[in-house]
């Protein structure tokens, strides 16, 4: 924990330099550059690359827990019951599927750009929380449904006040799997021509400009695992306060 | 209870939703036609199509699917659907390839693609109603996996635009197929030779397991694709430091920086869940050992190992599936395997050529997903059935 709480802020200090004063580092990354070729990526700011990243990523992780979310809940209730052993086979099979390959899949279908990202980012993200949510609403201690049942609270008001919020700790670890896979499928997004900081990596492969990559590589990989220690941390708060 | 609800009841509730969505899809253009292989096809439904009887056998399969039982009927359903759409292409491709010009490709389109989707899942449905044991499930892999080399072998889809792309590049794609599998395989290989160790490590030392697992999940979350990158400037130092490093491969670009971080992506699964296996060895199993006088080294190996084999192994599943996936980003490092393909294709904007890559890792991926669950199944059994 100690290491964290040092830690922790120094890498957020080095990635916010890292985006928004990308020239401080000049000398750092010059020794990688080829000679006289330029140190510092200035094609679009890397400020710009990294919101628009985030902004796929939030978006088809918003979309993708809505969805999933509500698909466990269906097949949690009497009605959706039927499809729920299809659900998971769907979940499993679609798991095994590389995340590289949905987005190369995408292109021929939705052509180059955020689109096809998009698309693969939410139906790739749609498996970890359908498949976190329905371990959370299908495990539910049968005291506490049975009680909720006893005081007499409707389907509805059970679902709401009872079934989610035990599920939710669950779910959110679902949540965490996907984001951290749609931050690592948008990198590769720009391959297809969306705009996100794999873009800096990917110049920086093509002209062999080492810096670049290096440059691209500490921004997402610092963004992917400050994200995910941030999130871990909420689900711990969470599970505190549900023990409590 | 009313006749439509008794009637209903033998209906299968996903049978009826495949059936909908296959009988839309079919309404859908089944193929393209281009006049060469870059530019955007025009669609071909399937009733123009020559070889129209596959459409029956496809609306035929998908039929049966409907009752809710005999699962078998519904696994038959499955397969003579696959049939139709197979029929489809055969006799399609020609007919259309027919006075269209030289450079002309014909494709499978989305109608096609759906169908395939909705009837591989009729038939991972039916399989699932039958739960198969491992041996079932090994021969049916192996039936077909040996159909697809079959097909695949005489020819009779030559004319599609992806075999086209295969036949310009045979050599290519056996090389980067040898890569792949190389890549994923030989990562699998290293992870477990060094993460094995140090799961039974983590396991002896609880406070060796507090630093270790964390750090493996960190790197577990760093992207591929910066994961990919950051490893060249490091392998790059490493080649040109090292000296005699260079002359065994080890060099900024190519195969060594794509291996070395599958090989750290692989280390979490292989870890965590030596660890997970050893540690779930029942208490009472450990001391019945511990009372015969077994020392730790023979627990180790006679007890813990062959009980926590399933998770064990079940780790090594997510290492192998996962690996085959990411072994397509080497591509983009000179590291080869089908991800050269793939980022070739999106570079032209050839479809076919993306397809080429991306059919077999995903083929690739499933089946080895498929072996790995029969494998852990077996390991399962065994110590229960031989007592």
């Amino acid at each position: 924990m100690s290491v964290g709480r040092v830690l922790r802020p120094a890498l957020i200090a080095l990635l916010l330099a890292l985006v928004l004063r990308p020239g401080w580092f000049e000398p750092v990354f010059a020794p990688l550059a080829p000679e006289g070729g330029p140190v510092i990526y200035e094609r679009a700011s890397l400020l710009s690359l990294s919101l628009s990243h985030l902004g796929l990523v939030a978006a088809a992780s918003l979309v993708a827990t809505i969805v999933a979310v509500g698909l466990a809940i269906f097949v949690t209730r009497p009605a959706g019951a039927a499809f729920r052993p299809l659900s998971r086979t769907i979940a499993n099979i679609g798991q095994t599927f590389p995340p590289v390959a949905v987005l190369a899949l995408a292109v021929p279908a939705l052509g180059f750009g955020a689109g096809p990202t998009l698309v693969a980012l939410f139906l790739y993200g749609l498996l970890p929380i359908f498949e976190n949510a329905l371990t959370g609403l299908s495990t539910l201690p049968p005291a506490v449904t049975e009680a909720a049942r006893g005081i007499g609270l409707s389907r509805w008001q059970r679902l709401l006040r009872v079934e989610l919020p035990l599920a939710l700790p669950v779910t959110l670890t679902g949540i965490r799997l996907s984001v951290v896979i749609a931050l690592g499928t948008a990198t590769i997004g720009s391959t297809v021509a969306a705009r996100t900081l794999g873009e800096v990596i990917i110049a920086g492969l093509l002209t062999n400009n080492t810096a670049y990559v290096l440059q691209g590589g500490l921004i997402v990989g610092l963004f992917a695992v400050l994200i995910y220690d941030g999130m871990v941390q909420i689900e711990q708060r969470l599970a505190r306060r549900m023990g409590a | 209870m009313t006749g439509w609800a008794r009637a209903g009841a033998g209906l299968s509730a996903p049978g009826v939703l495949f059936a909908l969505l296959g009988c839309g899809a079919l309404l859908v253009p089944f193929m393209t036609l281009a006049a060469n292989r870059i530019v955007a096809g025009e669609g071909v439904m399937v009733w123009s199509l020559d070889g129209r009887a596959g459409a029956l056998a496809v609306i035929a399969g998908l039929a049966l699917g409907l009752p809710l039982r005999p699962a078998w009927l519904r696994l038959i359903g499955a397969m003579l659907g696959l049939a139709g759409l197979l029929w489809l292409l055969v006799q399609g491709a020609p007919g259309l390839l027919d006075g269209a010009g030289e450079y002309a490709r014909v494709s499978p389109a989305a109608g096609f693609w759906c169908l395939l989707v909705v009837l591989m899942l009729l038939m991972a449905d039916a399989l699932a109603q039958m739960s198969p044991g491992a041996a079932m499930r090994g021969v049916l892999l192996l039936a077909v996996g040996g159909a697809l080399a079959l097909i695949l072998g005489s020819g009779a889809l030559s004319d599609l635009s992806v075999m086209q792309e295969h036949a310009a590049r045979r050599d290519a794609f056996m090389r980067e197929a040898v890569r792949h599998l190389g890549l994923a395989f030989g990562s699998l290989a290293a992870a477990a030779l060094i993460g094995f160790p140090l799961g039974v490590l983590c396991h002896r030392r609880p406070e060796l397991r507090g630093t270790v697992l964390p750090v493996l999940s960190f790197l577990q979350t760093i992207p591929s694709l910066a994961m990919f990158g950051l490893m060249i400037p490091l392998l790059g130092w490493v080649g040109d430091a090292v000296p005699g490093a260079q002359a065994i491969g080890i060099a900024g670009i190519g195969f060594a920086p794509a291996f070395l971080a599958l090989v750290l992506y692989s280390l979490l699964p292989v870890v965590g869940n030596t660890v997970a296996g050893l540690a779930a060895t029942p208490p009472a199993a450990l001391e019945a050992a511990r009372g015969m006088g077994m020392t730790a080294g023979q627990r180790l190996i006679r007890v813990e190992l062959p009980l926590g084999l399933p998770v064990i192994l079940t780790g090594l599943r997510i290492v192998l599936v996962q690996n085959i996936g990411l072994a397509v980003i080497a591509g983009l490092i000179g590291g080869g395997g089908f991800g050269t393909f793939v980022f070739q294709g999106l570079n032209q904007t050839a479809t076919d050529l993306i397809l080429l890559g991306a059919l077999p890792t995903v083929a690739l991926a499933l089946s080895a997903a498929i072996a790995m669950d029969i494998l852990v199944d077996l390991t399962r059994r065994t110590p229960r059935d031989s007592r």
